[in-house]
């Protein structure tokens, strides 16, 4: 293997060893990489520490509700061309111009290799990762309209992400390599919130931590808070100047940290009463 | 190489593909394992598994072929076979019933030896088929309403029988049973979404050519949104022993709703008697394939319609105490009921139908935990007209 497609991690992404080696394997076996894990541990952030530690390019491929997969693929703008024929605008006879690539198009005709991330996979219709399994396998699509087939000159560095909102279907998964991505423990998380903000005073950082660590702790919250509600609290807090002492107790900015109003008044009673029956 | 390892781990429940098995050796083949255990652990890690509630079994295979210690599992899960027929309805008084089992089951046992030697010609014998281990589509799909699970080791099986579990095995294989009448029932269960929400994506013929008319033949094209049912439906279904004599019925009901495409989503979870900590994934319910019913609470919006299935009728202490759910080693903190009231402060529209016939609701065993359960939840028989009056109430405003 090419010494200069090893993914190493980056300055800027703190990167276990094991998802290290799932993305070398990827890169190598030339598979998708399926990444999983609660939202905010970095699944995202992924794609582009590679692309910056490879020095490649990156398509982000988001996924939504609607997306189908022949969004990714390309478009054939019908209504445009209808238009440009009544008012005799533009290259009519030629389709080629009517059609649009989309973000698999796109890595498939770049020049040089790309990394591509389909970000949250599992957030469109349940049907839609099997609609792309020829795509991802071979690689290629053919054009209906130009009777053209796409294919990849250098096949992409595919990263694909998925929050486990829907389960994948097993043709596809048979077809990736996956890694989980687990909550980092406090060992880890010292480490991404030094990769991020150098060195910071130990004693915010421990406390705000404990705080966090609590939180994770109430099993009743709808949505937890993750590493980067973590690191935009702590940079709250920073900035704000809050003492130290009150971080524990007040809990300033919780906002940052939960963002359900529900949430937040459920925490509170828990801090009381040691218990809440609000969530339900 | 190693090709013990890849039957042991499809053996131990982990359905690794030739495919994937042709990838590891792949990337072995690239040095990407390195030359260490540790290297091919990670390899196998991310090549073989495919969800992280299976690392857990990658784990114990490992430990169990590379240093030797004993898997502690009481069976094998790879399946060799469900047999498709012979429904054997549970008598819940008869005391008598384990002999009797035993007995069915060395004939059932005899029946199953000739039908493999039967197939031996036929391949596709229709629901006659039996599958063989290690190939292909089995593992957790077969199903039928009741049956032998014969496993063993590897492909030449010293058949062993797994008497006394669920009999309510996996839903999804089409059985051709009468499942129309249901869905029609089903096709009632519907709310449009209002013209206000979403994104214009479908073409107004009508309004297109108005518009074309009105502007001299110019092309104007007009778009409008699609009308929706927004109907999420949430089916909890009990596979309790005591629902055995009632699996082909629940089955239907089943079919009915997986098949009716209609709803914007469907999600089908099991339960043990009771609702507890975790919902099953499977009819089986096998540990391990579950979901943390908190997670279904915190997940499905209240928006969904739930139906509760199942006969409601257990000891008061399963729905009233702690420690309730009788399934060994699932102590739960919080009793039955406050689960299903859980259900009942998260969701707007909920009914539970049951498939025990309403006029012996109050006069058999397990009475006081059905009448509770029917004050929490609006409760109707499990017939077709039970099931329209149902999503009658689960449509009202």
């Amino acid at each position: 293997m090419n010494k200069m497609d090893f993914f190493q991690g980056s300055e800027t992404y703190v990167v276990t060893e094991e998802l290290k080696n799932a993305v070398n394997v990827a890169i190598a076996l030339q598979k998708p990489l399926l990444i999983k894990g609660e939202p905010g541990t970095g699944k995202t952030m992924l794609a582009e520490s590679i692309a910056e530690s490879l020095n490649k390019p990156l398509l982000i491929w988001s996924v939504k509700s609607t997306t189908k997969a022949q969004d990714g693929l390309y478009l054939y703008d019908t209504v445009q061309r209808l238009y440009d024929s009544q008012f005799g605008e533009g290259n009519v006879a030629d389709i080629k111009h009517y059609v649009k690539l989309g973000k698999l198009g796109e890595a498939f005709v770049a020049p040089e290799q790309v990394v591509l991330l389909i970000d949250e996979i599992d957030k469109a219709d349940l049907e839609f990762p099997n609609d792309l399994l020829w795509e991802l396998d071979k690689m290629e699509f053919f054009i209906n309209e130009t009777k053209q087939t796409v294919k990849a000159a250098q096949r992409p560095i595919v990263i694909i992400t998925s929050n486990a909102e829907k389960e994948l279907p097993d043709a596809f998964l048979r077809r990736c390599i996956f890694h989980y991505i687990e909550f980092p423990d406090k060992e880890k998380m010292r480490e991404i919130i030094t990769v991020h903000y150098g060195d910071l005073e130990e004693k915010l950082v421990s406390e705000a931590m404990e705080a966090f660590y609590e939180l994770r702790g109430m099993r009743e919250l709808q949505k937890k808070p993750s590493t980067s509600e973590l690191l935009d609290w702590l940079s709250a807090l920073m900035i704000s100047g809050v003492s130290v002492e009150k971080i524990k107790q007040e809990m300033p900015y919780i906002g940052v940290l939960l963002k359900k109003n529900q949430d937040i008044e459920v925490m509170q009673e828990i801090r009381e009463k040691g218990y809440s029956l609000k969530r339900w | 190489m190693f090709l013990e390892f890849f039957y042991l781990l499809r053996a131990r429940g982990l359905s690794v593909s030739l495919n994937e098995w042709m990838m590891l050796v792949e990337a072995m083949d690239k040095g990407l394992g390195g030359s260490s255990l540790t290297g091919f652990y990670h390899l196998c890690k991310s090549i073989l598994v495919k969800s992280e509630s299976e690392y857990d079994k990658l784990d114990a295979v490992f430990a169990e072929y590379f240093s030797g210690i004993e898997f502690r599992e009481d069976l094998p899960e790879e399946f060799l076979k469900w047999l498709n027929e012979d429904v054997r309805v549970r008598d819940i008084n008869d005391k008598t019933m384990m002999d009797k089992f035993l007995l069915e089951l060395d004939e059932l046992l005899q029946r199953f030896h000739e039908r493999m030697a039967e197939q031996k010609e036929r391949h596709d014998g229709g629901n006659y088929w039996i599958g063989t281990g290690g190939t292909s589509t089995m593992g957790h799909s077969g199903y039928h309403e009741s049956g032998i699970r014969v496993g063993g080791e590897g492909r030449h099986k010293s058949a062993v029988q797994v008497a006394g579990e669920r009999h309510f095995s996996d839903f999804r294989q089409d059985t051709i049973l009468d499942i129309r009448q249901f869905q029609m029932a089903f096709r009632k269960l519907r709310q449009y979404s209002s013209r206000m929400e979403g994104d214009k994506t479908v073409l107004d013929i009508d309004k297109t050519i108005e518009e074309t008319s009105d502007s001299g033949g110019l092309l104007k094209i007009v778009y409008d949104k699609p009308r929706k049912n927004t109907v999420k439906l949430l089916l909890l279904i009990d596979s309790d022993g005591s629902m055995m004599p009632y699996s082909s019925l629940c089955n239907r009901l089943f079919q009915a709703a997986s098949k009716s495409n209609h709803f914007k989503d469907l999600k089908v979870y099991y339960f043990h008697n009771c609702i507890f900590d975790y919902l099953y994934t499977s009819p089986m319910c096998k540990r391990g394939d579950w979901v943390d019913t908190e997670w279904v609470l915190r997940n499905l919006d209240g928006e969904y319609k739930v139906i509760f299935v199942g006969d409601a009728t257990m000891a008061p202490f399963e729905l009233f105490r702690r420690g309730g759910n009788n399934v060994i080693g699932l102590f739960n903190e919080e009793p039955g009921i406050d689960w299903l009231r859980k259900f009942k402060r998260r969701y707007k529209k909920q009914i539970w139908l049951n498939p025990i016939e309403e006029q012996y609701w109050d006069n058999l065993y397990g009475r006081e935990t059905l009448l509770e359960i029917s004050e929490l939840f609006p409760m109707f028989e499990l017939t077709l007209d039970g099931l329209e009056k149902g999503i009658k109430k689960l449509l009202v405003k």
